[in-house]
């Protein structure tokens, strides 16, 4: 007679680590790397390692989080050559042969060691006229805006990004071209292009357009690849090139038509 | 690249996508028994299709490379201002000269 004896599950190798193992990590500081060990620990987060070498090796190492919990955005590093959050990146899934190197954001001036300033981020963002319109005389009554519409869609496409800016680390064109507004400035501009409340939208068309704006893109999906929220500001970049196209046109054909009048 | 010079890049994308395709398959089955230059001139010389098929070619090249060009030096070299905008005109127009000079030889010739 056969017994049957229950299996135990296999270990999840993304939360488990072998007792006494350590891992090695190499963090980019004052234009060279420093090497730091740490021990393997179960569901070992980068931001534990980061957190545990700066609490109990060197505390001048400098890093920015917040939230630990992936809400917020801010502890973005590059992490073995890509940008990715700390928080919600597990070590047992991006350590290779018990190594990690840690670098700041692409694109963005270093403050410190892992720390990057987000201004330039910002001010594109600003550039690209990611704040609401409301106009002059903004109506009394809500609108109506139907949950199934396609410009309604297309803003829940995009509107949960938060701001992390992997994506801006994450593009090629960007490092080739520091004027281009970037993925997720585009993106925001895309969510307020389909906000049908919006009284800006011949000036953010004009902001998004030109050599800093949408027409740059290459439709390398390095953005849509790297993004934590799975978003895809490629398709939102497509949106605008469509959006500003169909502008450009229309003002054209109006000033044709103004001169043959 | 503004929303125009983004449109005429695209646009001409598309043009360019059928010319080749034509010009290449075109080429294959002419030279798949064998034809002297001669008898090639012999086929288009005063061919009014084959004059305006290539005009249409070498307008939609002209003013679709050099687009590309621009961006790519933006991109790979600090060159920017109107410099560049004048030396991309210069290309077109030498694409445009050189393109119709080669296709109105071998229909007048």
């Amino acid at each position: 007679m056969s017994v049957s004896v229950p299996v135990p599950a296999p270990a999840d190798p993304t939360v488990e680590a072998v007792p006494g193992a350590t891992l090695r990590v190499r963090i980019r500081r004052d234009g060279g790397f420093q090497a730091f060990t740490v021990a393997r620990r179960p569901a070992q987060t980068i931001l534990d390692v980061v957190t545990e070498i700066q609490r109990e090796q060197d505390p001048t190492l400098a890093y920015r989080f917040a939230c630990r919990v992936g809400m917020c955005g801010s502890c973005a590093m590059t992490v073995n050559g890509r940008p990715r959050w700390t928080c919600r990146t597990r070590v047992a899934a991006v350590a290779e042969d018990d190594g990690l190197t840690l670098e700041p954001l692409r694109n963005l001036p270093v403050v410190k060691d892992l720390a990057v300033g987000m201004e330039p981020f910002f001010e594109k963002w600003t550039a690209a006229h990611g704040a609401f319109e409301p106009g002059d005389a903004p109506p009394a009554d809500f609108a109506a805006v139907a949950p199934d519409s396609p410009a309604r869609r297309a803003v829940d496409a995009g509107i949960e990004c938060i701001n992390c800016g992997v994506c801006y680390a994450a593009c090629d064109v960007v490092a080739w071209n520091p004027d281009y507004l970037g993925p997720a400035a585009l993106n925001r501009a895309w969510t307020l292009v389909n906000d049908v409340r919006d009284r800006g939208q011949a000036a953010r068309l004009e902001a998004v357009s030109g050599d800093a704006g949408c027409q740059s893109c290459h439709t390398h999906m390095s953005c849509t690849e790297h993004c934590p929220k799975a978003l895809a500001p490629t398709f939102a970049i497509a949106g605008l090139k469509r959006a500003t196209a169909r502008s450009a046109l229309k003002r054209l054909s109006a000033r044709h038509f103004r001169r043959s009048a | 690249m503004s929303p125009l010079l983004y449109v005429a890049q695209r646009g001409t994308a598309g043009i360019l996508a059928v010319a080749v395709a034509v010009h290449l398959g075109t080429i294959l089955y002419a030279v798949r028994g064998g034809l002297t230059a001669g008898e090639i001139l012999g086929r288009t010389q005063g061919n009014l299709a084959f004059l305006v098929f290539y005009g249409v070619f070498v307008v939609a090249a002209a003013i679709h490379a050099p687009i590309g060009l621009r961006s790519i030096l933006r991109e790979w070299t600090p060159w920017r201002g109107r410099s560049l905008d004048g030396a991309m005109l210069a290309v077109a127009a030498l694409l445009v000269v050189l393109g119709l000079r080669a296709a109105l030889a071998v229909y007048v010739a």
